[in-house]
């Protein structure tokens, strides 16, 4: 039962061939069977689970109007607030931190009477790109046990690939979803910068923060879209505008859309059985009908730096409040105030974060502002320019998702600059704005699966999402043996 | 030597919005600690700001009022400090591009009107407020005012001395109460000012090196500080010293100042743009919406008074310094009293009063019919103008009717003319001499018998019958 995917876990509890309080229950035996191995959740809450399926089985046996998602188990990420559950954002700074509050995209699957499960394992504060920041624990890859799931939404991509919740939502600041949806083998969307409300995500870098969701399949993907998107007066960046349904636009029909594949995602660092799946995907579209050529973003190759300076210039600002004085963490000694910052700082944040910190700090600081803040922010505006001039041409842009398949447990711990590495094929998404969905495409001699990236112009989710979708019905699916 | 002293003045104004500046809480002053807060103004972990639009209006119309230019494109910036009182770490102001620009405000000094430039009005979020137990051995916050709307007015380095400071401060402070933007109560702190003075020799083009004065908390400190300061500096710079740059603390309590922090340990507060909120764009058609809502402003008002009142022109400048002063007097004037006669119980025995009971300018108990009723009294000859000091205490007291608190107090005249005539007899009885000296053509006696009678009639004498009636009895004597 827990292989289902959400849109047959809806259709069937619509059409009363399942309960909720069944599937809910499906899931809490998978999590319980699974969980030791995977680690992906930091918070599991089965009371809580079984009695909000409970409430949405009444209100069907009742004949009330009841929400898209009814009965749906669901699992977020652990940086999304929910009232008065644990978010912790995987930080010992935020380990006994319960909001007062749902954040936004949480009020919004709860309207649509979804059943939360828990709370999900991910890098602190959402800085990295292999889940081992996280304070609590390691979550590891379902395909491999020995490898990493991705970063930061590791748990997020984790558990839906172990089958541990229908789909979860993630957030992605330079690939937080995109990332580890590739190399957990799930579709992953990083959705257009302002389409879902960010009110309630506890901040890494507002300008690039998104959420989206991870899912089993490109239809349920578009589902979760379709419940989370929207304006929401609460986050001033919100875009006020109308969407119609991302799952009812799915038609497969790819004829004649013209895809452009930059050149600078297939050189040099890419793994070979990466470039292989990427070209066999390409090959699969045309055969649907649709239309691809080699193209340029020569701005491509200061995205990563530029991206490092901007994410972590306003982490600096948004992890300040951690300091100790109102909840969370604060250190048991200290002398006066600015040591009580300062120890509560040091044993609260991991040495991820503080080197972010230490960077963000640099690059604001007077007289070097200007080489580094500055100039990062001009660098985006260009690479902003760059897409602008491609989507003349093309209709939506293929990429890999990540260079290689998921790399070892420890593998890049010791090398801060290898592991931002990771991110190379997915910051510029989110340093333009734009709505990009991965999904797996291939896997390499291991069965570890490869990530395809499609990247479309602003607001144009239904367009990728419907290429994503065609191309889906190509690939065979290889599930993970845990 | 002699020195010119150079001072520049940001003001810090609560703008009176229905709520604070990024969420719905109530702006209000007082309150139990922690009570006007949220998830948004504490700063809690997800949450977000969201501007509100009365704030940019607000600051709009002061900017307006200060014939500044309205920047068409502006956007707010996170300033970057540790402190409890400042829950997310940074306060939300603007660095590089206020809501206005380039103003300035015209005052009046000895008669003489000087402009006063005005750099830069920005908008920005107030902090909260901790309170240091030492009894407990802590420290507590209370962030009802975090959030709190609050425009910073910089002046340019125009003025002279501190006196010119003080009329510049006045001055701002009611074109906010006219354009009711603030309520400018500074002992409730909504209007604060941090004050820069340097010296510099007479004649000299450059700026001396300025320091910065904190925690002022009213118009009296500023000046007490600025006349500190400068008097600090000319001492130093006459011994042949340097002045450093630096911020320094005013102690009101004992009259003097002491070094904050350094140039060389200056904060770094590493602005940069607010990523949380999208740019403010001001329309045109915005401007003049906020255009239509300025009243009629101090300038404009005191040279109507000096036009169609015929008032002296330091009369009306005293009169329209404060919105409620001005309005009051507009009002009793408008019930038919001489506006000579209003303006000079306003600025007189109202002013005293007001100012013996350390009570705000026009923060009058009674209303503008009550003074006209008052008046009407005096000119009816019902009480003199000594008993009317009575009743207006009296009014201040119980903002009673005058008419009852005449009859309650027995302040009515005597014009009885038999009575008075007793009155008359007895005092000249007893002052021969005064007989004497008047008939030696001395004038003061009469005015000394004038009193006598008052004092026998315990001031109930009307004293023009009393005059007209001492003339006849000492020509007749």
């Amino acid at each position: 039962m827990h292989t289902l995917t959400a849109h047959e876990i809806r259709d069937k509890i619509k059409n009363k061939e399942m309960s909720s309080k069944e599937i809910t229950k499906a899931f809490l035996d998978r999590i319980e069977k699974v969980e030791d191995k995977v680690e992906s959740y930091v918070t599991i809450l089965p009371e809580e689970a079984m009695k909000a399926a409970e409430t949405v089985d009444e209100k069907i046996a009742k004949g009330e109007s009841v929400g898209a998602l009814a009965g749906v188990p669901m699992a977020l990420k652990d940086n999304l607030c929910t009232k008065d559950i644990l978010t912790t954002c995987s930080s010992k700074m935020l380990h006994n931190f319960r909001p007062p509050y749902d954040c936004t995209v949480a009020q919004k699957l709860k309207d649509a009477d979804t059943v939360l499960l828990g709370k999900l394992n991910m890098d602190e504060f959402a800085m990295g790109s292999s889940t081992e920041n996280s304070f609590f624990k390691k979550t590891k890859n379902p395909y491999d046990i020995t490898k990493v799931p991705g970063g930061s939404s590791g748990g997020s991509a984790a558990c839906v690939a172990a089958d541990e919740a229908a789909f979860t939502l993630g957030s992605d600041t330079g690939g937080s979803i995109r990332q580890p949806a590739s190399l957990c083998g799930c579709v992953g969307l990083k959705p257009t910068y302002g389409t879902v409300s960010r009110f309630g995500l506890v901040a890494f870098a507002s300008s690039l923060d998104q959420i989206g969701p991870l899912a089993k399949d490109v239809t349920d993907c578009a589902l979760v879209y379709d419940q989370i998107v929207g304006y929401d007066a609460m986050d001033s960046t919100s875009v006020n505008r109308k969407y119609a349904s991302f799952e009812k636009a799915l038609t497969g029909d790819v004829c004649g859309l013209k895809i452009g594949v930059p050149a600078e995602y297939m050189g040099e660092g890419i793994s070979e059985p990466v470039q292989k799946a990427i070209l066999a995907a390409l090959d699969s579209f045309k055969a649907l009908g649709a239309e691809y050529e080699d193209m340029h973003l020569p701005l491509n190759e200061y995205a990563l730096p530029a991206y490092y300076m901007i994410s972590s210039a306003e982490a600096s600002s948004n992890l300040a409040r951690f300091d100790g004085v109102k909840y969370g963490f604060r250190a048991e000694k200290f002398d006066d105030l600015v040591d009580l910052y300062a120890q509560t700082r040091s044993e609260g944040f991991g040495a991820e974060v503080k080197r972010r910190i230490m960077i963000g700090t640099y690059a604001l600081s007077s007289g070097y502002y200007d080489a580094y803040y500055k100039k990062a922010q001009q660098v985006r505006t260009m690479i902003m320019q760059d897409f602008d001039k491609a989507f003349e041409k093309y209709d939506v842009l293929v990429t890999p998702a990540t260079p290689t398949t998921a790399f070892g447990i420890g593998e890049k711990t010791d090398d801060p600059l290898q592991m931002y590495m990771a991110d190379i094929c997915t910051v510029s998404v989110n340093i333009a704005g734009l709505p990009a969905v991965v999904l797996p495409c291939g896997y390499d001699a291991n069965g570890l699966p490869v990530g395809l990236q499609i990247i479309g112009k602003p607001f144009g989710e239904a367009a990728i999402l419907n290429a994503a979708y065609a191309l889906e019905k190509n690939i065979s699916k290889v599930r993970p043996t845990l | 030597m002699n020195y010119e002293t150079v001072i520049g003045l940001e003001v810090h104004a609560e703008l009176k919005t229905n709520t604070k500046i990024y969420c719905g809480c109530k702006n209000e002053f007082g309150g139990e600690p922690n009570t006007h807060t949220c998830p948004i103004c504490t700063g809690m972990p997800g949450t977000l700001p969201v501007l509100n639009k009365r704030v940019v209006d607000f600051a709009i119309k002061a900017g307006l009022a200060m014939n500044c230019t309205i920047t068409k494109y502006g956007k707010q910036d996170r300033k970057n400090y540790f402190y409890p009182d400042l829950p997310k770490a940074y306060q939300i102001s603007q660095f590089d591009l206020p809501l206005c620009q380039n103003g300035y405000i015209d005052i009046l000094v000895d008669g003489e009107t000087r402009r006063i430039g005005i750099t830069r009005i920005h908008i920005e979020e107030d902090a909260g407020k901790l309170v240091h137990d030492d009894y407990a051995n802590c420290s507590i916050a209370d962030y009802n005012r975090c959030g709190v709307p609050l425009i910073e007015i910089v002046s340019e380095p125009d003025l002279r001395s501190p006196e010119e400071a003080r009329v510049f401060l006045e001055t701002l402070k009611s074109i906010l109460e006219y354009t009711e933007v603030s309520d400018c109560k500074m002992q409730e702190g909504s209007l604060r000012c941090d004050v820069n003075v340097s010296l510099r020799p007479f004649g000299q083009k450059e700026f001396g090196t300025r320091c910065e004065m904190k925690n002022i908390n009213s118009f009296r400190a500023a000046v007490r500080s600025m006349e500190y300061e400068q008097k600090r500096q000319a001492e130093v710079l006459s011994a042949g010293g340097v002045i450093v740059q630096e911020t320094r603390s005013w102690d009101d309590v004992k009259g003097t100042s002491v070094v904050m922090r350094t140039k060389e340990d200056a904060q770094d507060y590493r602005y940069f743009p607010e990523p949380d909120l999208l740019p403010i764009v001001v329309s045109d058609e915005w401007v003049e919406e906020i255009k239509k809502t300025i009243p009629e402003l101090p300038e404009q008002r005191r040279s109507r008074y000096v036009n169609d009142y015929g008032l002296p022109e330091y009369d009306a400048f005293l009169l329209t310094s404060s919105k409620k002063t001005a309005d009051f007097f507009d009002e009793t004037v408008n019930l038919g009293a001489a506006p000579k006669t209003v303006s000079n119980w306003l600025m007189g025995d109202i002013a005293k009063v007001l100012n013996d009971r350390e009570l705000e300018a026009g923060d009058i108990p009674f209303s503008p019919a009550q003074l006209k009723s008052l008046i009407a009294l005096i000119e009816k000859g019902t009480i003199s103008n000594s008993a009317a000091k009575k009743v207006l205490n009296e009014m201040f007291n119980s903002s009673e009717e005058p008419e009852k608190i005449v009859e309650q107090l027995g302040l009515s005249q005597v014009s009885d003319e038999g009575a008075l005539m007793a009155m008359v007899q007895e005092v000249m009885a007893q002052n021969p001499q005064s007989i004497v000296d008047y008939k030696a053509g001395k004038d003061r006696a009469l005015g000394f018998l004038m009193g006598q009678v008052m004092r026998v009639s315990k001031g109930k004498a009307n004293p023009q019958v009393i005059s007209q009636m001492l003339k006849e009895a000492l020509d007749k004597a």
